[in-house]
């Protein structure tokens, strides 16, 4: 259980709870980030904040403090998870 | 556009970035309107749209989103149009939902919530050119089938592949009214809706809409309750028992919503994409340069500098044509009016001065928005935002604050215009009311003239540069404290979250940009230039009457053997001196006095507050140089120079002291001392209000700090 704020650039992690009565949660569950789904941090920003994490297929920012509650499983290898099934 | 008026609309929605005003500007030709709605600075943009075979509907462009739980004004005026909740506006008789066909799953989210509202829909899968680039099949027959029937576009806004298509469906959807089956909530979800919707019909006398009902249960703030006029224990009591109802469902209450749309929309994907491998790369690598370590902010500075030097500098030679050419508008129309002074005076100082007034701005405002278009239509504005956000979120801005403010060191007007990239409406505000801090062109002169005729005379060309750029940095100095005060004391607006969509990159397509570019100038003159305008005329009216011509005569009589030039200089000065505007300014000259200001500089500094850069001709009026004097003016410095107070406890000593001079430039680097910038934040804040607060709060923040500068530098010295 780590929070994703302290993933390092490239790893991955499986999402494990967020907080929904924030507004940030909110927005990152509307964008499809729900318990359970495979995410990556991409990137921190050259001066260390904001973070981008990629999932279901898209790159999305958020701030570091904001990323301190959101919980993560990170598993070392675990490739990013297709947001649809494979026919 | 108003309710009485007959015929079709439909709304346009998505999510942001997905080509919507690129499919927008292709279904309506550019034949469009823009406007705001009532209350809010969220633009409204309508235009005709031909269905095909002849019938024409009204298309209105709603705000992008992601989801219709109402965090932004945007957001809200999305829902509130499309549940006919606006003022002026019917409910929509269909929806065209634009999609990103590479990314369907998180698309369609938007799309299953607005199947709530029960309206014909049309889905458009646009850049569908990417999507078969990338190698995704989509099956959009098998999608139609599990959505209801309802039509199933696939476009390429971009190469305007397919947009008669849509044009087809939007006939067939209003023709057939073919719905989106709604969401099967779990029953106890469904349980809690109905307990919400008879709780409300109970308390207001009428049912509510389903799409307000969710809302209601599954936001954790929404406006829709005020809105229906249901209050708040009884409401709070209902909404409570609702949410222990989805709790005993197995969900969060605030997370249900989500949940259950991405579970549904996970089955009804099944089998409609086929293929598709790694949907981000080409743009991750491009982000591997733009947003390096090291690389991304060199690339980012360089942008930024070409954006502003485009801006400070080439927009200077449209400028020089544009002020030439109404100089030459002057003289040409001075002599048709020759034997009325007052006419001609008024047509040429007044009205074509007043035009040219809001006319110069256009160059500035037509290229840093040509910047802007081009920077968000390709994705890296988000960039932007995100390389530099660290630098502005300490203090409640965030890294779209920067564009605008490092416009604002050209001209505060664009750089206002420039913060509806902005999505979150506090900082949006936040950074229009800091943009006038920073030192724009038109102070430039005002620095000149004095480190010119004062610095470096006195203390060397070093100590001119020195000052020169200290003043720059006076306004950003008060800019950040009072950003910071502003967001975390005052804006009572809800904070949006800064989740920033980094969109694939895009190539910009021409059109949009030149549409946009020239949007945003129409808009300008329309609204506040006619503000500049007006202005424009009342300070020539306040600055000309009363005209007695016996001041003129007294004059001439007692020159003689003096240069007519000098003559001339004099008649205007004590013309001047004994208008409205000299009368006034000699009358609060004891309000400037602690700045060290005489009454000519008084009446200079008040004759500036619709541009400040008139101080320097306005003070070569007063000091009787005559008109059109520059800050290079030798005669102007020597003059200023040579001035001394002739009454009151400094007779003798001179007017233009240290002290007094850096007072001025300060009084200039703080005072909000332009009619376009308030006209302008007017327009964009939605109202005079904050406008108003800006004026008082810069005014007097000037005052005070000049006060303080000269009180302090006389005591030095």
């Amino acid at each position: 259980m780590t929070p994703l704020s302290q993933l390092l650039p490239g790893q991955y992690g499986k999402l494990t709870s967020l907080n929904p009565e924030r507004s940030v949660d909110q927005r990152l569950m509307a964008l499809g980030l729900l318990p359970g789904m495979v995410l990556k941090l991409v990137r921190k920003a050259p001066l260390g904040d904001p973070l981008a994490i990629e999932f279901a297929g898209q790159v999305v920012s958020l701030r570091l403090t904001e990323a301190q509650t959101i919980i993560i499983d990170v598993a070392a290898d675990c490739p990013i998870q297709r947001p649809r099934p494979q026919a | 556009m108003s309710a009485a008026e007959p015929g079709l609309t439909v709304a346009l929605v998505g999510n942001p970035n997905t080509g919507k005003s690129t499919l927008f500007n292709a279904l309506t030709g550019l034949r469009q309107r823009v406007g705001n709605y009532p209350g809010v600075t969220v633009a409204r943009k309508s235009g005709q749209c031909d269905c095909g075979d002849g019938t024409k509907v009204e298309l209105i462009d709603l705000p992008g989103l992601y989801s219709l739980s109402a965090a932004s004004p945007d957001e809200q005026v999305v829902i509130d149009a499309l549940s006919g909740h606006l003022a002026d506006d019917r409910r929509p008789d269909a929806v065209v939902v634009v999609i990103d066909a590479t990314n369907l799953l998180r698309n369609l989210f938007l799309a299953s919530q607005l199947s709530e509202l029960n309206l014909p829909v049309v889905l458009v899968l646009n850049q569908a050119d990417v999507a078969a680039e990338q190698g995704l099949k989509i099956n959009t027959e098998l999608l139609s089938r599990r959505l209801g029937g309802i039509p199933v576009v696939l476009t390429s806004a971009w190469k305007g592949e397919g947009i008669s298509a849509v044009r087809r469906a939007i006939g067939e959807a209003l023709r057939a009214r073919v719905r989106m089956p709604a969401v099967e909530w779990p029953p106890l979800v469904e349980e809690a809706l109905a307990d919400v919707a008879a709780g409300v019909a109970a308390d207001i006398g009428r049912a509510p809409g389903r799409a307000d009902v969710e809302r209601l249960l599954f936001d954790s703030t929404t406006s829709v309750g005020q809105r229906l006029g249901w209050a708040a224990p009884r409401r709070d009591v209902v909404i409570r028992a609702a949410r222990d109802k989805v709790r005993r469902a197995g969900y969060n209450p605030l997370a249900a919503e989500p949940l259950i749309h991405y579970e549904r929309l996970r089955k009804l994907l099944e089998g409609v994409v086929q293929g598709g491998g790694n949907r981000t790369g080409g743009s991750a690598a491009v982000d591997q340069v733009l947003l390096h370590r090291v690389l991304g902010p060199v690339v980012f500075a360089g942008i930024m500098l070409g954006m502003f030097a485009a801006v400070f500098w080439l927009a200077k030679f449209p400028m020089q044509w544009i002020s030439g050419g109404v100089d030459a508008l002057k003289l040409g129309v001075a002599p048709l009016l020759d034997g009325m002074p007052m006419l001609q005076s008024l047509v040429t100082d007044g009205m074509i001065g007043g035009v040219g007034a809001f006319l110069a701005f256009l160059p500035q405002i037509l290229i840093l928005f040509l910047f802007v278009s081009i920077l968000e239509d390709s994705g890296y504005m988000a960039r932007a935002a995100f390389i530099m956000d660290r630098l502005f979120s300490w203090c409640g801005l965030n890294g779209k604050s920067f564009v605008p403010l490092l416009s604002g060191f050209a001209c505060a007007i664009p750089g206002i215009l420039s913060t509806r990239t902005i999505e979150d409406p506090k900082a949006r505000l936040a950074t229009a009311f800091a943009v006038p801090f920073m030192s724009c062109s038109a102070r430039f002169p005002v620095y000149a003239l004095m480190c010119a005729a004062f610095i470096g005379p006195l203390y060397g060309p070093g100590w001119e540069s020195v000052v020169m750029v200290g003043m720059h940095c006076v306004g950003l100095l008060f800019a950040v404290p009072t950003a910071f005060v502003l967001t975390r004391f005052v804006l009572k607006v809800k904070p949006q979250p800064f989740v920033l969509e980094l969109p694939r990159y895009q190539m910009p397509k021409p059109r949009d940009v030149l549409w946009r570019m020239w949007q945003n100038a129409a808009e300008f003159v329309s609204r506040a230039g006619t503000v500049i305008f007006a202005i424009t005329i009342i300070v020539w009216a306040l600055s000309y009457f009363p005209r007695d011509p016996a001041v003129e005569q007294r004059i001439r009589a007692t020159a003689v053997g003096v240069a007519p030039a000098v003559v001339d200089a004099q008649v205007q000065s004590a013309y001047v001196e004994q208008s409205w505007m000299g009368r006034f300014g000699k009358s609060v000259q004891p309000i400037f006095d602690p700045c060290g200001f005489d009454w000519k500089i008084t009446v200079g500094v008040l004759a500036s507050f619709p541009a400040r850069e008139v101080i320097v001709s306005t003070l070569g009026v007063t000091y009787s140089v005559g008109e059109g004097a520059e800050a290079d003016s030798k005669h102007l410095q020597q003059v200023m120079r040579d001035a001394k107070w002739t009454e009151g406890p400094r007779v003798g000593t001179p007017i233009f002291s240290l002290a007094a001079i850096l007072a001025l430039m300060v009084f200039f680097a703080l005072c909000s001392q332009c009619g376009p910038t308030v006209a302008t934040l007017a327009q964009e804040t939605g109202g005079w209000k904050w406008a108003a607060i800006s004026f008082v709060y810069m005014t007097a923040l000037a005052w005070l700090m000049a006060v303080a500068v000269y009180q302090g530098v006389s005591r030095l010295a």
